[in-house]
């Protein structure tokens, strides 16, 4: 059975776990850099990093004292809440559910981890900037709700820090300006964040839909392990060149300079208008904390992020 | 493999003086947090004539928002890296006159106006590995006590007393030497390369 409480506990285990320990992708990404890196201050910082990520291991701790805001993708199918389905399968299949439930359950969970993991409370309103001290308000955690054909309820979290965050960009570019427009403008980005986002750091572009799409996109983009490229083909091709090309650009780790300023680039896009060319990039610190549960029916739960699970 | 030198604070103008970019380097004694909120309402302080509750004199200033836990003994840090300095850029130059702290510690350097100030007051900016808050933590002996707790866990000012704090970096000397500089046009001197890569004209 899937209730509230699972929802709730859940929400903690993944919050510790994406604060506590990297992906594996990750954090083979990072030692490859540790061992590629000739550039003595720049090979002392990944190696603090790499010593910062050990020690959260042991200590169960977290590895960044940011430890972001929470946003949440829910992928819903597959949830056989008896309350909400009225028996058809057909309405099971567009997710028609009510989740109320499960935002109410995210949302205690985040409550519980801020004090439990702990966690930094960092959300503020945005004019007065109070804080209410649990990480919780308008909008906060924030979830994602998606529908998909899965048998089982998949709860993603990333914890995003403001470091990268803030450098954050997107520009509606002409159609003319084309993919030459995107590739100047994804450099730019690179080169005016600089040292800020805590280098090494993932991008993620977002190309097409619209302006809040492509925005999501980037964001989404960044969901995606390390290694792996679109399935798209001329998507693939375009982040290998953005990658090839601009890991040398000579930032560095944290802006020191050195080889070592990109782990990787993902890239997703949506069609769009065609008078426009929204493109958006999104910045992911060396600290990708991300993490993913599935829960079944009967309650297992795991963690795939985590567990070397499939 | 770079030496590292350790200081014991408060520090003096000569003793940040004589730092070299590059030099790898540790600080004892007693430091402060402080991030946006804190710097404004410093300097607020010290406009209206006031005095403050910690002085910064021959110290460092550490752009930090710790994560803090309270128990029955008191205030325990659990994690404490740097946060991102340039949001302080407007106002760090005067925080430098006005307070006389030598070091700012934090991630991500700093923009000209305050480098120019470190220069003419005698101060470096010492770099720290962003996100490693557990190695930081780690160097953290205790908690001294926190001021304008109201201001919310990140933005209080915290008194720190920490040992062997680092590993941190000069990053922005006080001769106006900043590796960030160093950095920003050895990027420029590369674009050229990656703009022919990319096939985008010059
Ligand atoms: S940018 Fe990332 S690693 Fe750096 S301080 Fe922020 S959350 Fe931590």
């Amino acid at each position: 059975m899937i209730d509230g409480k699972l929802v709730e506990d859940v929400t903690v285990e993944l919050l510790r776990k994406a604060a506590v320990y990297l992906p594996h992708d990750v954090k083979a990404a990072l030692e490859r850099s540790y061992d590629d890196e000739k550039d003595d201050t720049a090979k002392a910082q990944l190696k603090t990093i790499l010593e910062n990520i050990a020690l959260a291991g042991e200590k169960g701790l977290p590895m960044c004292q940011d430890t972001g805001v929470h946003l949440f993708y829910v992928d819903l199918c597959g949830i056989r809440d008896s309350a909400t389905i009225s028996g058809s399968e057909a309405s099971r299949h567009v997710g028609k559910h009510n989740v109320s439930w499960i935002t109410d359950a995210i949302a205690q969970g985040v409550r519980r981890a801020t004090r439990e993991v702990p966690l930094r409370p960092n959300t503020v309103n945005p004019l007065t900037r109070e804080n209410p001290g649990d990480n919780t308000g308008m909008h906060m955690p924030h979830i994602n709700f998606r529908t998909s054909d899965n048998d089982y309820l998949e709860i993603t979290v990333m914890m995003k820090g403001a470091g990268s965050e803030n450098m954050s960009c997107m520009r509606m570019l002409t159609p003319s300006q084309g993919v030459a427009g995107i590739k100047e403008f994804v450099l730019e980005s690179l080169v005016s964040a600089g040292g800020n986002p805590c280098p090494p750091v993932i991008l993620g572009i977002g190309i097409g839909g619209s302006a809040d799409i492509c925005t999501c996109l980037a964001k989404e983009a960044l969901l995606r392990p390390l290694g792996t490229h679109h399935h798209d083909e001329k998507i693939a091709l375009l982040e290998r060149e953005l990658y090839d090309a601009l890991k040398d650009i000579g930032i560095g780790p944290m802006g020191l300079g050195g080889r070592t300023t990109l782990l990787g680039v993902h890239v997703e896009y949506a069609d769009c208008h065609t008078a426009s060319l929204p493109v958006a990039v999104n910045f992911q610190c060396w600290a990708a904390r991300r993490a993913t549960a599935r829960i079944y029916e009967d309650g297992r739960v795991e963690y795939p992020s985590h567990d070397g699970g499939k | 493999m770079i030496s590292e030198k350790h200081l014991s604070l408060p520090l003096s103008e000569d003793d940040v003086r004589s730092f070299h970019l590059g030099d790898a380097v540790r600080l004892s004694g007693v430091i402060y947090t402080a991030r946006d909120e804190a710097h404004m309402r410093i300097l607020g302080v010290m406009e209206k004539g006031d005095s403050l509750p910690v002085d910064f004199k021959d110290s460092a200033v550490f752009h930090c928002g710790p994560i803090m836990q309270k128990n029955d003994d008191g205030w325990k840090v659990v994690a404490a890296g740097p946060t991102t300095s340039s949001r302080m850029n407007a106002l760090e130059p005067g925080f430098i006159e006005k307070t006389g702290v030598r070091a700012v510690i934090g991630k991500g350097g700093m923009n000209e106006k305050t480098l120019d100030a470190m220069k003419k007051y005698g101060c470096v900016y010492l770099a720290m590995t962003g996100g490693a808050a557990l190695v930081a933590a780690d160097h953290i002996k205790g908690i001294k006590g926190v001021y304008w707790a109201e201001l919310g866990e990140p933005e209080a000012v915290w008194v720190l007393e920490v040992e062997d704090f680092g590993p941190l970096t000069v990053a922005m000397d006080a001769h106006g030497g900043s590796i960030y500089e160093d950095v920003r046009r050895n990027v420029e001197k590369n674009l050229p390369e990656i703009k022919s890569k990319l096939g985008l004209k010059q």
